[in-house]
């Protein structure tokens, strides 16, 4: 294999990997806080769908971007009344988010079916991004490739540098020690679960706007599923999602490079692939109990409200 | 002083049983008064939307075949699913469980395709009960073996299996004489369900879902095991079940959906497709989750609810046909029929309280 292809394959990776960067990290903050948002597909597909509609209709990026990210909040928003305010089952919620938003995006695309958007056009970095490898491989992407960069930096100092990320952390470990202190539970909830939701949107318009920018109805695909795995994958850590998110940008990206080579292979085996993957590296992690129950937040998936102690 | 209304929310003492039983229908009321809304906001006119979207697809002898006929699946895969609900146990993966079932039974059908025996039907269900366990034992054993996530792991195997379900009918199981379309024969009599009442679709499969319902019902609330299963979904199942005694509800609570979805699945092919295709099921795996729930993981009310969402469905087709309404509202009023009973299910614990009172005024 020569280095141009390697570069390229890689350069791909990064690309295909950038929908769950945004999308896990999102449902990391929410994790952290101890809710577990099974939604994450459905914000992301409507997410995709009110973005690709802005850039159509507009051609700001920048509209897009905002919608979309709106359009998944106000999604998680519903999810954080039924589970924050009235209490109910988050698992069933979550369900209750994905097949809703199937169906929203799916309503909302009906004009927009094929349609197809011109993309968004690389940055080219003046000097950087014409340095022999490097270039490519670091300096070759799109805007919203680099915001999913400084969200992973902004996220990980937030969690582990800044007050809030600590009392974040500390609601989802013991929300009623947080609730003692004088802290508002709920309220720090809504707004980890609302930042999971605009997350996740800008996930979706990144896939529906920047990395294959035709609309297809259910073109999420289950990435937002798979980002779901991928944070438990990482062990609730920033710096493993965001290898987590790569490794499965490149099994992704796998499947059209294999028949590249010329390798006889159905493609619906080789479409099987991502979420195969995921099955084994959710079993591979899951097997070490010990790392799961110390890694995971003691209060995920419970129902918590002060009013109830 | 002055006159104030107080409106207080407070923890009922034990969960309201008339609640329990009136959730599902104000969330199904709810349901019906957005439905208005959105036909409003689509510009038609609600009284008109609503005859065709809810009375037109069930005001003759056919229509009610055709609800029979969606409702069959539904209430089916919903008691399967109950199950494992009623356990905890998140069986995610019906709609992949679904279509593996129909690879199967298919395969049997294509296979003995000129055979006109009589075992050929019991043989494709028989296939499809096998396959659709063996695919849910998946999530099963490596929940039991490595505790991986089940809802991860059998939501995953949905998209595994309705891609093999493709690759097989793009290849081996294609009609050879089908001009390359990616399709399967068309069953012969033998292995195609008998229609019970002329002039419908009504096929004899809804009497096997009833069948399944009343078995899950006597299972659940009559067997010993049923009732380690409702111990087991309360609250402390962790100081009551010793982890062996757990998996094996696991086990049954996977099983059950599998079988379930399975046996749905031949009956799809078998019933009102007559064939394999690339995609045998509208969604009937998801909707069949909101099925359970809606029916309170009760097989009597997971048969009621059945009905609504297979009304669902057939006035999504008959809109879109007569009224020119998109279809995809379907899975929009799924949504929010699901979203209201989980908002609903707040007044079973709760109640909210309003009382005049005297107040100090400032």
């Amino acid at each position: 294999m020569d280095l141009s292809l390697v570069l390229h394959i890689m350069v791909a990776a990064v690309a295909a990997g950038t929908p769950f960067v945004f999308a896990a990290l999102g449902e990391l903050v929410t994790e952290k806080s101890g809710v577990l948002n099974l939604g994450v597909e459905g914000m992301m597909l409507v997410g995709a769908i009110t973005g690709f509609i802005a850039m159509a209709k507009s051609g700001s990026l920048l509209l897009a971007v905002v919608s979309g990210m709106a359009a998944g909040a106000a999604m998680a928003a519903v999810f954080g009344v039924l589970t924050l305010t009235l209490m109910a089952n988050q698992v069933a919620s979550g369900l209750a988010l994905t097949i809703f938003g199937m169906g929203l995006s799916a309503f909302l695309g009906l004009d927009y079916t094929s349609f197809a958007l011109p993309g968004v056009a690389e940055l080219h970095l003046p000097l950087l991004s014409d340095l022999p490898v490097i270039g490519p491989l670091l300096f070759s992407y799109d805007v919203l490739v680099y915001s999913s960069v400084v969200l992973f930096v902004a996220v990980s100092w937030f969690l582990y540098k800044t007050r809030a990320g600590l009392l974040l952390r500390g609601i989802g470990e013991a929300p009623e020690s947080a609730h003692a202190l004088g802290y508002n539970v709920i309220g720090i909830r809504y707004l980890a679960v609302l930042f999971g939701g605009a997350m996740a949107g800008l996930g979706g318009v990144y896939l529906s706007v920047a990395y294959t920018p035709v609309w297809v109805e259910g073109m999420v695909a289950g990435r937002g599923w798979v980002s779901l795995a991928l944070v438990v994958f990482a062990t609730w850590r920033p710096l493993r999602v965001m290898a987590g998110a790569y490794l499965f940008g490149g099994i992704t990206i796998a499947q059209f490079h294999v028949q590249g080579f010329g390798i006889e292979i159905p493609s619906q085996l080789l479409s099987m692939l991502p979420y195969i993957a995921t099955i084994i590296v959710l079993v591979v992690i899951s097997r070490d109990q010990q790392t799961i129950r110390l890694n995971s937040p003691a209060s995920l998936g419970k129902t918590y409200h002060p009013e109830n102690q | 002083m002055r006159d104030a209304v107080l409106i207080k929310i407070e923890p009922r003492p034990e969960p309201s049983r008339v609640m329990r039983y009136c959730s599902p229908l104000l969330a199904a009321l709810l349901m019906l008064i957005s439905g208005l809304i959105i036909f409003t906001l689509l510009g038609k006119n609600p009284v008109e939307a609503f005859h065709a979207f809810f009375v037109e697809p069930i005001n003759d002898f056919y229509g009610l075949g055709e609800l029979c006929i969606k409702a069959s699946p539904l209430m089916l895969i919903g008691t399967g699913l109950a199950v494992g609900f009623r356990a905890s146990i998140w069986n995610i993966g019906a709609e992949g469980q679904l279509a593996i079932g129909a690879l199967c039974g298919g395969a049997v059908a294509v296979y003995f395709n000129q055979s006109s025996s009589g075992f050929i039907l019991p043989a494709m269900i028989s296939a499809g009960a096998v396959g659709g366990m063996l695919w849910a034992s998946i999530p099963a054993l490596l929940r039991t073996k490595f505790n991986a996530n089940e809802i991860l792991v059998s939501l995953m195997l949905n998209y595994v299996a309705i891609l093999l379900l493709a690759m097989l009918v793009h290849g081996p199981l294609r009609d050879p004489d089908g001009y390359g379309f990616p399709q399967s024969v068309l069953f012969g009599e033998s292995a195609t369900l008998p229609i019970m009442i002329e002039g419908t679709r009504l096929h004899v499969g809804v009497l096997l879902s009833l069948a399944g319902v009343v078995a899950g019902w006597v299972f659940l609330e009559k067997s010993f095991t049923g009732y380690q299963i409702r111990v087991a979904g309360g609250a402390g199942r962790a100081a009551t079940y010793a982890g062996f005694e757990y998996n094996r509800l696991i086990w049954i609570g996977l099983l059950a959906g599998g079988l379930a979805a399975g046996v749905a699945g031949v009956m799809e092919i078998a019933g009102p497709i007559g064939q394999l295709l690339p995609s045998v099921s509208p969604g009937y795996g998801y909707a069949a989750i909101i099925v359970a729930f809606v029916g309170r993981l009760h097989p009597g009310g997971i048969f009621l609810a059945s009905l609504l969402m297979a009304l669902l469905y057939l006035g999504g087709e008959s809109g879109q046909m007569n009224l020119d309404l998109p279809s995809a509202v379907t899975g929009i009023f799924q949504g929010l029929l699901l979203f209201y009973l989980l908002a609903a299910d707040f007044l079973v614990n709760y109640r909210i309280r309003t009382k005049s009172s005297q107040q100090e005024g400032n």
